[in-house]
């Protein structure tokens, strides 16, 4: 099988500023983008440049930066939670073709910056989506923290957080203490 | 045997649990079923206790209360074993916070026959976060989850109504 390069290798992007709940556009559906329009992969360089300056980012999707398309970048490379990693990549219109061994872990999210929560994410995934620039199909298989950070960023994509896939009324924790 | 119900709340400090529980148990205090947390600074304590009178406990928890924690004390009737019959569903809310959203929300949960069984809020920044569990009377998510639908864009938030796992192993 000879998946074109899932690795980013575009141009070098603008840090933008995160957009934090509770932003409308955080909850809502992502439209579908044009892998090959210019502007798409200029917002992919944005994400990915945003990811670098961001301190313990592993992904960020296009609401997180106030633009409601489904595109986002994961990068989970020497992660101590992940076995396969794939580098720094981004995709767009992603869709999850297959999930199992599903797993609870505790997520935070830099666009709900005080709280982190217990969430069940698949431990295996399959996704198929089309790499901005190119617009060539691609399709990644993953498991543990890299598969939980592409289920985290395709929610961003379908304008869900974390948040709506807490597992109780106590999975949710405070991240600072306000005193 | 006495059954009550008793509630603990004062600023957060080193040993809350320990001065509430010693002094329970100095007059036969049994703790059955509790929740203790810190609410935006404050330590709350729910708990039901058998044993005492009201009156001991009451009065076991007076050095408490001289030191600045509000407790209460009521008798209860025993257990109605009242186990939810019904199938468990998880609602989570988020949004801007202003007045009522837990009031629109559960009022439309009551009204769907769900009986909400645990329930936090959190309210971060501008951020209101409310996670529920639910126990629904068979057939009624889908119903509820359009009747949130409503209410949450009134509201201007987000909702989301999903089934409860729980592997029995």
């Amino acid at each position: 099988m000879s998946d074109p390069e899932l690795e980013w290798a575009g141009p070098e992007g603008r840090v933008l500023p995160v957009v934090t709940a509770p932003a409308s556009v955080l909850g809502a559906v992502g439209e579908e983008v044009d892998p090959t329009d210019p502007e798409v992969v200029r917002l992919a360089a944005d994400l990915v440049s945003t990811m670098r300056v961001s301190p313990g980012c592993v992904g960020l999707a296009a609401p997180q930066v106030g633009v409601g398309a489904q595109v986002f970048c994961v990068d989970v490379t020497g992660h101590p939670k992940a076995a396969t990693t794939h580098g720094t990549f981004v995709l767009c219109n992603p869709k999850i073709i297959e999930a199992s061994r599903w797993r609870p872990g505790r997520e935070g999210c830099m666009s709900v910056p005080d709280l982190t929560g217990d969430v069940k994410r698949a431990g295996r995934i399959v996704v198929e989506a089309v790499l901005p620039g190119t617009g060539e199909p691609v399709t990644v298989a993953t498991d543990a923290f890299e598969a939980r950070a592409l289920q985290h960023e395709i929610d961003h994509c379908a304008g869900k957080l974390f948040l709506d896939r807490v597992a109780g009324a106590h999975a949710i924790y405070q991240r600072k203490v306000y005193l | 045997m006495h059954e009550l119900a008793i509630t603990v709340i004062g600023p957060d400090r080193t040993g809350i649990v320990a001065d509430v529980a010693e002094a329970l148990a100095a007059v036969g205090a049994n703790l059955t079923d509790s929740t203790m947390t810190r609410l935006r600074g404050h330590f709350a304590m729910t708990l039901i206790c058998t044993g005492p009178t009201a009156a001991q406990a009451e009065q076991a928890l007076e050095p408490i209360t001289a030191a600045g924690l509000i407790a209460t004390v009521r008798k209860v009737e025993p257990e109605a074993d009242d186990r939810p019959t019904g199938e468990p569903y998880l609602v989570s809310v988020h949004g801007a916070d202003r007045l009522g959203i837990v009031a629109a929300v559960t009022r439309v949960v009551a009204g769907a026959g769900g009986n909400i069984t645990d329930l936090t809020t959190r309210l971060t920044g501008p951020l209101y976060v409310m996670v529920a569990e639910v126990d629904l009377p068979a057939g009624a998510a889908d119903e509820l989850a359009e009747h949130l639908a409503v209410a949450a864009a009134e509201l201007g938030v987000d909702v989301t109504v999903r089934r409860a796992e729980s592997e029995i192993l």
